[in-house]
């Protein structure tokens, strides 16, 4: 973002799981001209027919409020949370890492895995797919590492988050 | 009774679940995948049907329709190129907050996706421009689905709601389910009601005002009538000056000494000048739209701003308020006269009295002056006199978009709301004319006007057709300038008076036009015959055009153009040339 007091923020959006939802949350921002820079959707509630919505988001103070405002707005919206500034909150994400390479290499990435708690979860005598989960940044940090080794392919979820403590959402 | 004779088609149901909601008329036209309704429609006698000529033309008029009786517009298309066709009278729907709801054909379930005939995504294309849509895929969830639709459209901030329904789903067997009242949304509650201490602090700030202003919009309009009444009692109670937006026109009586017109791009220098200068401005019902604010970093910068809007998401949009008061704009007034009543507040008289000489001296500035001389009618004048001969009857006024719209929201004067249907925020030229329909349907023995420029007209004059068959005694009155008035105002102004492409040539003989279709037609080109004229079109009980020939390059002032601040309006021709628009405002529509 070029304006200096914008941030980023995660919002958590808790709907009805029906068709057309997610078009409805997404168009929103494409329409206002809002950014999404992370998002991810899946059913929460099956009983209830609930999904949960994750999005990161920046922009203004004014913007985030409005963001949140005509998140609100839409009919099979429950409940609207912003998580960074309604407290601590733990935000995670996982990728798939595929790494393709032999020798030193192969074993510097393995080696480097292991440091970052990486699974491996799919091995061949010349690649490996790890899964890592923690933060965006470590997930970045671990990335960023793995260029440099072989890195051929990458997959991420974005990320999802909840509240510290029994609070529920 | 054996179970399948109890059974009625998803089609019968739909029609029962529309009698159930208090449906009077729907405005539509058929199509192959509506035509189970049809049928429905053809056994029945309950549900009025209006067959109008343009599917954009049954939206504005159920807005028409719902706008003068605050009761929910309904209307009927089939899929495809019918769905496609009422999208622009859904987005007036729901930048206007009018409460529609639309029921579209589809295809049947098992061809969606298909590109099938006459198929198009129609809850993909509504999704932007209408408050909420439907699909509905099997029949035992239609009626539930048709009385939601209805609880949406109305409540809350009203909108336009979809509803698409396959062929197929109209045409399958299923009992019916009355609506449950009162009806519990599971996601969306609105907040009716305000908080109390919101509105306390309200008071606070309105008792001590020194230079305070009332700006109230068509939020008070939605709320229902009492709404305006109350809005009335409490400017009343407090001695403050108010303004009105475009859309809440009528909410506050014109004739009152407490009311300085419109405010706003074409409004008044008083309402303009007093919003800029005040200490406290209390906004109900009004969303700070562009056409209102002009340049944002200029607008009213020392003024204690009170936000009262049933929508959350209106408040600190465009412009940030002190205090925000979320509730219906009844409710809230109410509690603010009560609060007000049993406070008692001393107001400072004397700050008041200074305040209201300089909104004197604003006024006596005269800014709606214009010549008239004895050759051409003037647009003004010719609204003045229009204005002059129904103001004691029984009347409606529509418009469509340009200069003469503006002209009718400053000339002409709206004791009372619902009187007044406007296309205020997506600005549709072509609504006027089926919006007068709606009305007239709904008011039949009123007399029902639309205030029309030569170049709106055309974009709905199919529908003197639609009028012609059921015997609408609209009228439309044409302030014919053979220009696109607006267009050309700003190519004046902005563009080094290159007027490119806003001359109508080859416009119609407007009264032959009238004749073709079993109305009736007139036209004025002398100010002398003008009354005349009026006169004559009142007391004939049919469809009447008159097109009036009035002065091809008049424009509408006062004007704040656009980028500009408040205190920065144009008050007449020869103002122009003193102040050059910025690039900045040359961007901006």
């Amino acid at each position: 973002m070029s304006t200096p007091d914008a941030s980023s923020h995660t919002i958590s959006v808790l709907v009805d799981n029906e068709p057309g939802i997610l078009a409805r949350v997404v168009g929103l921002f494409s329409g206002r001209g809002y950014n999404i820079e992370s998002l991810t959707v899946a059913e929460t509630d099956a009983k209830e027919n609930l999904s949960r919505i994750t999005i990161v988001t920046a922009g203004t103070p004014m913007v985030i409020e409005q963001i949140k405002a005509q998140l609100d707005r839409l009919v099979p919206v429950h409940k609207v949370r912003d998580l960074t500034v309604e407290g601590p909150h733990i935000e995670r994400e996982l990728a798939l890492v595929k790494v393709k390479g032999t020798g030193d290499k192969r074993v510097e990435a393995l080696r480097l895995a292991d440091v970052f708690r990486a699974k491996v979860i799919d091995a061949k005598t010349d690649s490996f797919v790890f899964e890592v989960t923690g933060t965006s940044d470590k997930v970045r940090t671990f990335v960023g590492l793995m260029e440099g080794l072989g890195l051929v392919e990458l997959g991420r979820t974005g990320i999802v988050a909840m509240s510290r403590g029994g609070e529920a959402l | 009774m054996k179970p399948e004779e109890s059974a009625t088609t998803g089609a019968d149901l739909l029609v029962k679940a529309l009698i159930d909601e208090e449906v009077e008329v729907v405005f539509g036209y058929p199509g192959g995948a509506v035509l189970p309704i049809y049928d429905s429609l053809f056994k029945q006698n309950r549900l009025r049907h209006i067959l109008v000529r343009h599917e954009q033309a049954a939206v504005h008029a159920a807005e028409g329709y719902a706008r003068s009786t605050g009761r929910v517009g309904v209307v009927l298309v089939t899929s495809g190129p019918g769905a496609t066709n009422a999208v622009t009278g859904l987005t007036d729907a729901l930048m206007d907050s009018i409460p529609i709801v639309c029921l579209t054909g589809q295809v049947p379930t098992h061809l969606i996706g298909n590109d099938a005939f006459q198929e198009a995504d129609t809850t993909g294309i509504t999704r932007p421009c209408t408050k909420h849509n439907y699909l509905v895929k099997a029949v035992d969830a239609l009626a539930r689905t048709v009385h939601e639709a209805f609880y949406v459209a109305r409540s809350g901030r009203p909108g336009p709601v979809v509803i698409d329904l396959p062929k197929d789903v109209l045409m399958n067997k299923h009992d019916y389910t009355a609506p449950k009242k009162p009806v519990q949304h599971k996601s969306y509650r609105p907040q009716v009601k305000p908080e109390l201490k919101k509105v306390e602090e309200a008071i606070e700030l309105i008792a001590g005002a020194k230079r305070p202003i009332f700006y109230a919009g068509g939020g008070i309009v939605n709320s229902g009538t009492k709404a305006s009444k109350l809005l009335t009692q409490f400017v009343h109670m407090t001695g403050y000056p108010i303004t009105n937006t475009l859309m809440g026109l009528g909410t506050f009586p014109a004739s009152d000494k407490q009311f300085l017109g419109m405010l706003g791009m074409h409004g008044t220098y008083e309402a303009n000048l007093a919003m800029y200068h005040c200490d406290v401005m209390i906004n109900i019902g009004a969303r700070f739209d562009d056409r209102i604010t002009g340049r944002l970093t200029e607008f009213s910068p020392k003024s204690k701003k009170i936000h009262v809007d049933i929508d959350p998401s209106s408040i600190n949009k465009n412009v940030r308020v002190d205090l925000a008061v979320v509730g219906d704009a009844g409710h809230v007034l109410e509690d603010m006269i009560r609060v007000w009543k049993a406070r008692q507040p001393k107001v400072d008289h004397k700050a008041l009295k200074t305040w209201w000489a300089e909104i004197d001296k604003w006024r006596a500035r005269n800014c709606l002056a214009y010549k008239q001389d004895k050759e051409t009618i003037k647009p003004q004048y010719a609204l003045e006199r229009l204005y002059h001969h129904i103001k004691d009857r029984d009347h409606y006024i529509t418009t469509e978009v340009g200069q003469h719209q503006m002209w009718a929201a400053q000339f002409l004067k709206f004791e009372q709301p619902n009187r007044w249907m406007t296309s205020g925020g997506l600005g549709t030229m072509g609504y006027g004319f089926p919006a007068a329909m709606g009305v007239q349907i709904a008011h039949p023995d009123a007399l029902v006007i639309d205030v029309a420029g030569e170049a709106s007209i055309l974009m709905n004059i199919q529908e003197l057709s639609t009028v012609a068959q059921y015997r609408l005694p609209v009228k439309i009155f044409i302030l014919n300038n053979q220009y696109m008035g607006m267009v050309r105002q700003w190519q004046e102004l902005l563009h080094g008076g290159r007027y490119s492409e806003s001359y109508m040539e080859s416009l119609p003989d407007f009264v032959k036009l009238a004749e073709a279709f079993g109305a009736v037609g007139l036209r004025c080109h002398d100010p002398a015959k003008l009354d005349e004229t009026i006169k004559q079109m009142i007391d004939i009980k049919k469809p009447v055009v008159v097109d009036v020939l009035v002065d091809k390059t008049e424009n509408c002032f006062p004007m704040i153009p656009s980028g500009a601040a408040h205190y920065d309006m144009l008050l007449g021709p020869d103002d122009r040339a003193a102040r050059p628009v910025s690039e900045e405002g040359m961007v901006l529509v």
